[in-house]
């Protein structure tokens, strides 16, 4: 309850500071809309990260942090709307009915929905990250340096983008190393440092020799610094928290493609589309590779880098079966995006079930 | 699986280490709530300690500046909800929830600028003795100041209240302040030493979160510690010893649960998610269950505001 109302307050406040500066000007204005707070360090820092490159271009925005995914969204969204913003990004999946809603009523204001499906007016766009790439990177990274043939997993919520990071992980792990097992363990947080550090510390008291999370903190990488074994950074290069620990980290870049749509805005171009952009364009990020990596594994995740860029391959190619064996997609073919949008179960060699 | 029993060690240290914070904060608490004082702010004086000990850390790259800078910054915000309850007397619920509005929002300012910025390296002590007793060598060697600290502080605090004369003048305090206050206490100091002891402690729970256990700073990363630290109290039933045995469940609880799932135990994992709330309260209240000792160690005073008419 607490936090809500400080949620509420905070971004009304914001808005009257909105308000006041939006009034002035009359260039194209972007504002953004974000569930977190800016200082996350995760998810919403990059998304800020994205909107500081907007603003380098040459363009004004806002942004209102910390808005919950209730009638709230719908509040903040008029305001923004009303206030001379010429394109709205709205930054969580909860966001979505919100922004559909309000593009209604507002036809000459352009809304661009993260994570999204929905696109009930002329003037919603959506645009999604393939995550998953970054994890095949991963997944081959992990397969090729584990000793003990156990990788831990540091999960956050049981939803179709958590599920599908586990498998693309897994899938590409097994390939270059049939023997290994993935251990999930479930924190049901987004951040907790205290939480994902007992999560983490747990899988490698259990011989996880590498971990991988699916959370925001960078707790996880720095436990995994204290106890000698690798880990992998998330969301932003978490590099500097853990030298030795982290292999490499999957960033999240948001500024080009929100450089281009207010561009595209300014010069009248902008139209309605889905975006779901991986590798190849530069929305997924690998950093750098840790100098602890040999030089074939460095070879191989060059290759599969250009390759998932170039869309030779597809990191969900066939064979692939489910945890009892069924076949999911067949060989030869790759899952298309509405398998991956949807997806809710295990790949086989992933350990444990999916909480309903 | 074969238990290991250097591993039996590893895994109580780890329960140790994360119920720091929970002592440290509900021992503080503790004494503030026995001087009849109800201080909901705890989340708050966490936050606040949390951002201030890693901003101190980061500035002065001193730990021993920001530890204590950390407390101080405890006392500092603990005193504002000092002044508007023994001075302004105002109700202390709706200032101490405020108090943890407060502390969330000004932590979240200040911290601001040190966003992504990794901490320092805390010492440890007796690091080489970790490996000369098995089970027992995880469990006492290799850990910060901090943690022996908070593990003495239930048994100091417990003494405090029973065996010195200011721990019975507290306890009077909280108990009926009118007598007291007729005995030639004063009251409103003795109230204030509490409160401000209370944010000192809650200052240096949140140091422990910021620098000590997952040396970083984000929003929020206190995660609502203090609202369990401050169930504990009432929990414990304003019993020092039972905080310890209640913080001491509740990280085991949450660590054990996060290994069960890493072997593959087939609970539904939101039961276990759940379990360390509801075992910790359980237990809690099945070892307090003697009604004429909860009456003794209640401070039948607590959270009412006391004036004298002069």
């Amino acid at each position: 309850m607490h936090k809500l109302f400080i949620r509420s307050f905070v971004s009304s406040l914001v808005f009257l500071f909105t308000l006041t500066v939006a009034a002035v000007a009359k260039d194209v204005k972007a504002a953004f809309v974000y569930i977190g707070p800016t200082g996350d360090h995760g998810w919403t820092y990059q998304h800020d990260v994205g909107r500081k490159a907007v603003e380098a271009a040459g363009f004004k925005t806002t942004y209102v942090e910390g808005v919950p995914e209730s009638a709230d969204a719908e509040r903040v969204l008029r305001q923004l709307a009303n206030s001379g913003h010429d394109v709205i990004f709205t930054t969580s999946f909860g966001y979505m009915n919100p922004t559909n809603k309000v593009a209604k009523e507002f036809p000459n204001v352009k809304f661009e929905h993260a994570t999204g499906y929905k696109r009930e007016h002329p003037n919603v766009a959506t645009y999604a990250a393939r995550f998953y790439e970054g994890r095949a990177i991963l997944g081959t990274i992990a397969g090729s340096m584990t000793k003990s043939n156990v990788i831990g997993y540091v999960a956050s919520f049981p939803i179709p983008e958590v599920i599908r990071g586990i498998n693309s992980f897994t899938l590409a792990a097994q390939k270059v190393n049939p023997n290994i097992k993935t251990k999930i363990v479930w924190a049901f947080t987004w951040y907790d440092p205290g939480k994902e550090a007992e999560a983490a510390k747990a899988l490698i008291d259990q011989g996880a020799d590498i971990i991988a999370q699916h959370t925001d903190s960078t707790a996880i990488v720095q436990i995994a610094e204290k106890a000698g074994v690798y880990a992998f950074g998330q969301a932003s290069d978490m590099d500097k928290f853990a030298p030795k620990a982290v292999l490499t980290s999957v960033e999240n870049n948001w500024g080009p493609y929100y450089v281009e749509r207010v561009k595209a805005v300014a010069n009248g171009t902008w139209s309605q589309k889905d975006t779901w952009h991986g590798i190849g364009d530069g929305m997924v990020v690998i950093s750098d590779l840790d100098p602890s990596i040999p030089s074939n594994v460095r070879s191989k995740v060059k290759k599969l880098q250009a390759d998932l860029a170039s869309g030779k391959v597809h990191a969900f190619t066939g064979p692939i079966y489910d945890q009892k064996g069924n076949l999911m997609v067949a060989e030869g073919k790759t899952a298309d995006d509405g398998m991956l949008a949807g997806m809710m179960t295990y790949v086989k060699g992933v350990e444990g079930d999916i909480p309903k | 699986m074969i238990i290991d029993i250097n591993f039996v060690g590893l895994i109580i240290a780890s329960i140790m280490a994360s119920a720091v914070p929970l002592i440290l904060a509900s021992c503080g608490e503790l004494i503030t709530e026995r001087s009849g004082v109800l201080n909901l702010g705890v989340e708050g004086m966490m936050i606040i300690g949390a951002i201030s000990g890693f901003a101190l850390m980061t500035v002065t790259g001193s730990l021993i500046i920001a530890v204590f800078g950390a407390m101080l910054a405890g006392v500092l915000i603990s005193t504002i909800f000092a002044f508007l309850t023994q001075t302004l007397i105002t109700n202390h619920v709706a200032t101490g929830l405020a108090l943890t509005i407060f502390g969330i929002g000004i932590s979240a300012m200040i911290g601001k600028n040190f966003v992504g910025i990794p901490g320092k390296e805390f010492p440890v002590l007796f690091e080489s003795l970790k490996d000369t007793i098995p089970l027992l060598s995880p469990i006492l060697f290799g850990h910060s100041i901090v943690f022996y600290f908070a593990f003495a502080l239930p048994f100091i605090t417990s003494y405090f209240l029973k065996k010195t004369k200011i721990g019975l003048i507290v306890r009077a305090v909280g108990d009926s302040p009118e007598s007291a206050s007729n005995q030639g206490i004063n009251v409103k100091l003795v109230r204030y030493a509490c409160i401000l002891y209370g944010g000192a402690m809650c200052g240096l729970a949140g140091a422990y979160l910021s620098m000590i256990y997952t040396p970083q700073w984000i929003e929020n990363m206190t995660g609502g510690r203090g609202w369990i630290a401050l169930a504990l109290v009432v929990f414990s039933t304003w019993n020092p010893i039972k905080i310890l045995i209640g913080a001491m469940i509740f990280g085991g609880l949450t660590i054990i649960q996060f290994h069960m799932q890493a072997i593959g135990v087939r609970i539904p994992v939101q039961f276990l998610t759940a379990l360390p709330y509801v075992v910790t309260i359980i237990v809690l209240v099945v070892i307090s269950r003697d009604s004429r000792k909860i009456r003794l160690s209640t401070p039948s005073s607590l959270g009412k505001s006391f004036y004298k008419d002069n």
